[in-house]
């Protein structure tokens, strides 16, 4: 039973709070990613679960045990760094069995584990090799061979991809889910990449400046985001946001270049709401009869991805990402009009940032 | 390769700025290196040929270095020397470090205070501090002892600087890893950090072991009998009584030479940079 829970924890610097009371459960098993911008305290967290950070107020928990004063040593977790942190002047070997340091084992007990994990992350044949002699990839997966090979009760990792290149970050991405689908281990990672957060998590816990502010498991966040800086974050392009103020009469569009046809959401009239779409579900050209958005706006970039193309269109509202298909005869400079249906709007109160119910 | 010289002959031409580089570092070269061959030179003379002024003699001789080798007492001065610069020098390597580790990377109270009362003792000349080590020696009866002469320097404030510096270059998530791995902060320090900044430590290693190898005021003034001298106060000593016979002094200088040559040769090629960067990112 390895649970991690934190209970209304906080964290001082000083006088100023950075953590203020986050509550969280990680569950046996669990792929829980924290995700936010920089300065959200995700790391914080993560460095407080690890024992590298002292907690100041609140309880942290690992198997129900209260391990708050407990040395990193004590709460037997595991950590993989940003920038690999495996140790320069040994060798792979070396590295990896560094971790059993401590351990009261036999050196073949030992050099067998070393030889497991080695073979796990298809390591063997670098075992004698020095770090210098690998490429980031590969010290990346000593990092993990370190911190697997004592079976800890839980992995975190520190956004370990964020110094690979795009090619490897990908493998690597894979490699670590595959990773905790056959260890079944309770694993806290921390990244800003929502990518990643999308493509690894069971759950992700989003941040921002000290707070959670919604957690949820991949799909929901993106179906069902909480307020604007989730909707925004998560999902790449980030959703589109149109200015909009509630009628009687329906919301009304705050620029001339969109026209809205929706019920207003339940809102006081004179409310102004922002309508959110994503760049997926705007479809560039005529209106049909479900339309609930029309904008229309002059290109300025297309950015061809091979299976699709992103249109980026001048609005009043700021500019527009919408997805066309990649055959689409369209130019930069062109003026043309997207449109999407009603049921792909989402809707938020401009001043309280939250979600607001659909009409 | 005959292409790759006459490129780098026609870079050196595109480039008189080189030129001057290597002149001057020329220069300087042969400066630093005649008065070191005029010594083993010298040593190789006997007494009637001291004053003739060739570099090589025209009848070289070992009878100075049988000589000087076979009076016990410049084996002795050597060993002395030998064992004291030794000992001082484990002794900086070990707290120098240990202490520059301890304000590079732990946050306490006072810290920056204690950095700059250390750092402060730098701007005393020896020779002001000389008058209370002699006090001290003579109150706790180390006149004329080993530890008389080693005790000033068993610990540097210029070492913990250095290894200060050098310590804070080591990124925190080496130590923090290790710290994750179960090791405590001496383990720390002893298996991750230390490693890891081989290369201060070799410099350290070998400033250290020169400067006790050559030190002459303080073990002068702080030993009386000849079997404490070390071998700079003792080679004196024997021009002196000797009235002074240059071919002898140069044969003790040149022998003494040796043992600094060993340090540099076994320490230097610790000293190569970039070794730490290897476990970090690309």
């Amino acid at each position: 039973m390895t649970e991690i829970q934190l209970e209304k924890i906080t964290k001082k610097y000083g006088a100023i709070e950075t953590i203020h009371g986050i509550d969280l459960t990680v569950k046996d098993g669990e792929f829980v990613v924290l995700v936010g911008p920089s300065g959200c305290g995700k790391s914080t967290t993560l460095r407080m679960i690890a024992g590298l950070e002292p907690i100041t107020g609140g309880d942290l928990r690992i198997g129900g045990e209260v391990v708050n004063e407990h040395e990193p040593k004590e709460r037997n977790i595991a950590m993989v760094f940003q920038n690999y942190a495996i140790y320069p002047h040994m060798s792979v070997r070396q590295n990896i069995g560094f971790g059993l340091y401590t351990a009261k084992m036999s050196k073949a007990d030992k050099n067998k584990r070393i030889e497991e994990t080695a073979e796990m992350l298809g390591l063997v044949e670098l075992l004698d090799r020095k770090p210098s002699a690998l490429s980031g990839g590969q010290r990346q997966r000593v990092a993990i061979g370190r911190a697997m090979v004592r079976n800890p009760v839980a992995f975190l990792f520190d956004e370990p991809l964020s110094n690979l290149d795009a090619q490897l970050r990908s493998q690597m991405r894979i490699e670590i889910k595959r990773l905790h689908q056959r260890l079944k281990s309770t694993i806290v990672y921390v990244t800003h990449d929502q990518v990643e957060a999308m493509t690894m998590a069971d759950r992700i816990v989003i941040m921002r400046d000290g707070y959670i502010l919604q957690s949820g498991s991949p799909t929901d966040l993106y179906e069902n985001p909480s307020d604007i800086f989730t909707a925004r974050f998560i999902g790449n392009p980030s959703m589109n946001m149109i200015s909009a103020i509630a009628t009687q009469n329906g919301l009304v569009a705050q620029n001339a270049n969109a026209v809205l046809s929706v019920a207003s959401p339940k809102v006081a009239v004179n409310s102004n709401v922002s309508v959110g779409v994503r760049s997926h579900a705007l479809t560039v050209g005529e209106p049909t009869d479900k339309t609930g958005l029309t904008l229309n706006g002059e290109i300025l970039v297309l950015e061809p991805l091979g299976s699709e193309t992103l249109v980026h269109i001048d609005t009043a509202d700021g500019v527009i990402i919408a997805s066309a298909p990649a055959l689409h005869q369209l130019a930069a400079g062109q003026t043309v009009s997207v449109t999407a249906n009603v049921e792909s709007l989402y809707f938020f109160d401009s001043d309280s940032q939250k979600a607001l119910m659909r009409p | 390769m005959s292409t790759t010289i006459s490129e780098g002959l026609m870079q050196a031409k595109a480039h008189p700025g080189r030129i001057i580089t290597w002149a001057v570092l020329l220069i300087g070269g042969l400066i630093m290196i005649t008065p070191i061959l005029f010594m083993f030179g010298t040593s190789f003379k006997d007494a009637s040929q001291v004053y003739d002024m060739r570099l090589f003699p025209e009848y070289p001789t070992l009878d100075n270095y049988i000589q000087v080798l076979s009076d016990g007492r410049f084996l002795r001065w050597f060993g002395n020397s030998l064992g004291i610069a030794t000992t001082v020098t484990l002794s900086n390597v070990f707290f120098d470090s240990l202490v520059g580790y301890t304000l590079a990377k732990f946050d306490f109270r006072g810290r920056y205070l204690i950095f700059l009362a250390i750092l402060s003792t730098l701007m005393i000349p020896t020779e002001m501090l000389v008058i209370p080590w002699y006090l001290m020696a003579s109150k706790l009866g180390w006149i004329d002892t080993y530890w008389g002469v080693m005790f000033p320097g068993m610990m540097t404030a210029f070492g913990t600087f250095l290894m200060k510096q050098f310590f804070e270059t080591v990124p925190n998530d080496f130590l923090e890893a290790a710290r994750i791995d179960g090791l405590n902060e001496f383990q720390i320090w002893w298996k991750i950090a230390l490693p890891l900044v081989t290369p201060a430590l070799s410099a350290l290693a070998i400033f250290t072991f020169l400067g006790n190898w050559t030190a002459f005021f303080w073990p002068l003034i702080v030993t009386t009998s000849q079997e404490f001298y070390t071998l700079p106060v003792g080679l004196t000593s024997f021009a002196i009584e000797q009235s002074i016979q240059w071919e002898k002094i140069m044969t003790g200088a040149a022998l003494a030479t040796i043992p600094t040559l060993l340090v540099f040769l076994v320490l230097q090629r610790f000293i190569v940079r970039g070794i730490m960067l290897a476990g970090l990112k690309g």
